[in-house]
């Protein structure tokens, strides 16, 4: 199973980077408020406006 | 930003979405072919047979129709919730057209038998290293990008796209590694169980990175957005990410249940698989919470009806994949029809859902307007499209068993019951049901097409700026 012998060392490398990734994002603050991300990306409007829509006389009215 | 405002890179998000609908029409129709095929072999025509025809829908399904939903999706996501615009100059572009060229030369080589004949990983040499130039210029672009960003969080769905940038670039990088004997014919660089622990240690975590990670970035984006609430829990989203990615690695070795490969390494790969259930049902139970207490939304907006069934088909799948891998049950379900339905239930369920609801979330904004030219015909998809993913499925089911039955059958005196043909025989009517489950979602995105052109015609695709961050307002 000569395999193994490149999937384990990519797998236990692989598991320090993780580990790493982890620990600077924890030490950087990254997970400080686990509340206000959520609530922060419903903050921005991305909707155009109705009245900003180029008029389109073929828009159907289907609601 | 001394007077000059900065403005989002939304023309490559357009190209890749409307990409995403035309190459899911060309993977879903060759499959719809192939479908008719096993049930009318008489349609095997020359060198277009099945055999040819399958890894063209494969690779035009998964790395077509979801690389360029993924693209899509991850370059909005990383500018929205990093309040910046992409970076990478000529780099995006260059992702967007050499993603399409690799599939192109997917479309030409396959059906005229070019191939390394590696499962979901056929393309030859040359389009590999054109496959990894595109994918070092995304994660450049893409980790670029949040190196830029202008608020300090990196938002959960991020962390979902960037691990499935890394990810499928090492297990490209190793499974495509191969012995060039000619332009158009190499040779792999591992050979027997070899090469077939390595090429399902990539053909597993394909499925998990490709897509199961990044259209979770998806599901945590366009969830929340579609529903106008925030993920159920957002410490949850976190704790599933790590989870995921820390335990991923090692279910590939459950492809190759009862062959030469070594016990134990099949039971190491069966006890991941199983031990993956725990963190894919958070994810899948924090998407769909992300509705409660708003569940009259569901009532009337079909693009959240495709998000939240696309999870009831995520967890659907990932309860039915732990248990396939289970060896006992894998002695009955391998090499049966119940294979390709386990895979379908999370490929139409799971990730054709939600990337179709992520781009009828999308058109219209990259297109300057309010809503899809029309609600009704989102509607109407989204039941066709559930009738046909439940048929397809439900046939499979159906047809596997039966095989896997007849298959192990055995007389008083240990003789086979059954001969093989006479398992062929028996499927015919379930591979017809399979073949109409198939037309019924082809014809979904055939009405998508229609509404994304109409919402296209007459369309605004001035560039946005970028929105300043909440709290940061003067």
């Amino acid at each position: 199973m000569e395999s193994v012998y490149l999937l384990i060392p990519v797998s236990v490398i692989l598991v320090f980077g993780i580990a790493l990734a982890f620990w600077w994002s924890v030490r950087s603050g990254q997970f400080d408020d686990l509340e206000g991300p959520g609530f922060r990306v419903l903050m921005d409007d991305d909707q155009p406006k109705k009245t900003d829509e180029i008029k389109d006389p073929n828009k159907k009215d289907d609601i | 930003m001394s007077g000059t405002q900065t403005t989002y890179n939304d023309k490559v998000v357009r190209q890749f979405a409307v990409m995403t609908v035309i190459w899911g029409i060309v993977g879903m129709l060759v499959g719809v072919i192939i479908a008719a095929q096993l049930v009318w072999p008489e349609l095997n025509i020359g060198f277009l047979h099945f055999g040819r025809l399958r890894p063209l829908h494969t690779n035009a399904v998964i790395f077509a129709f979801g690389g360029c939903a993924l693209f899509a999706t991850s370059y909005w996501c990383v500018q929205r919730t990093g309040h910046t615009r992409l970076w990478g100059g000529p780099l995006i572009p260059f992702t967007f057209w050499g993603w399409q060229l690799v599939i192109l030369l997917a479309a030409v080589s396959l059906p005229l038998g070019i191939t390394s004949g590696k499962e979901y990983a056929e393309l030859e040499w040359p389009v590999d290293i054109l496959i990894t130039l595109v994918w070092v210029s995304y994660a450049i672009v893409f980790f670029g990008t949040i190196g830029k960003r202008t608020v300090s969080h990196i938002y959960v769905a991020n962390w979902f796209f960037g691990s499935m940038i890394i990810a499928v670039a090492l297990l490209h990088l190793g499974n495509s590694a191969a012995l060039p004997v000619t332009f158009l014919k190499s040779y792999s660089a591992y050979s027997g169980v070899q090469d077939a622990m390595i090429q399902w240690w990539y053909g597993h975590n394909a499925v998990g990175f490709f897509l199961t990670a990044g259209f979770l970035g998806m599901m945590y984006y366009f969830v929340p957005k579609q529903a106008g609430r925030p993920v159920y829990s957002y410490r949850l989203s976190v704790v599933h990410f790590w989870a995921l990615i820390f335990t991923y690695m090692w279910a590939g070795p459950h492809h190759l249940h009862y062959t030469a490969l070594p016990d134990w390494t099949q039971s190491v790969g069966m006890l991941f698989s199983l031990i993956l259930l725990a963190p894919s049902w958070g994810g899948m139970i924090n998407g769909i919470m992300t509705l409660s207490g708003a569940w009259h939304k569901l009532r009337d907006d079909p693009i959240l009806k495709f998000l939240i069934t696309s999870l009831s088909f995520y967890g659907m799948s990932t309860f039915e994949g732990p248990m396939m891998s289970i060896k006992t049950v894998n002695a009955l379900s391998h090499y049966t029809d119940w294979t390709v339905g386990h895979v379908h239930s999370g490929a139409l369920g799971w990730v054709a859902m939600v990337s179709i609801g992520s781009m009828y979330y999308l058109l219209p904004r990259l297109f300057g307007k309010s809503e899809m030219y029309s609600t009704k015909l989102v509607t109407t998809h989204f039941w066709i499209a559930t009738i046909g993913t439940v048929l397809y499925i439900a046939s499979m089911w159906i047809a596997g068993v039966m095989q896997g039955l007849m298959w192990r059958a055995v007389n008083a005196d240990g003789t086979l019951a059954y001969s093989f043909v006479e398992s062929v025989k028996g499927s015919y009517p379930f591979w017809a049901i399979r073949w109409l489950g198939g037309v019924l979602f082809l014809t979904g995105m055939l009405i998508m097409a229609y509404n994304m052109f109409k919402t296209m015609a007459g369309g605004n695709t001035k560039d946005v700026p970028v929105i300043a961050p909440a709290g940061h307002h003067a």
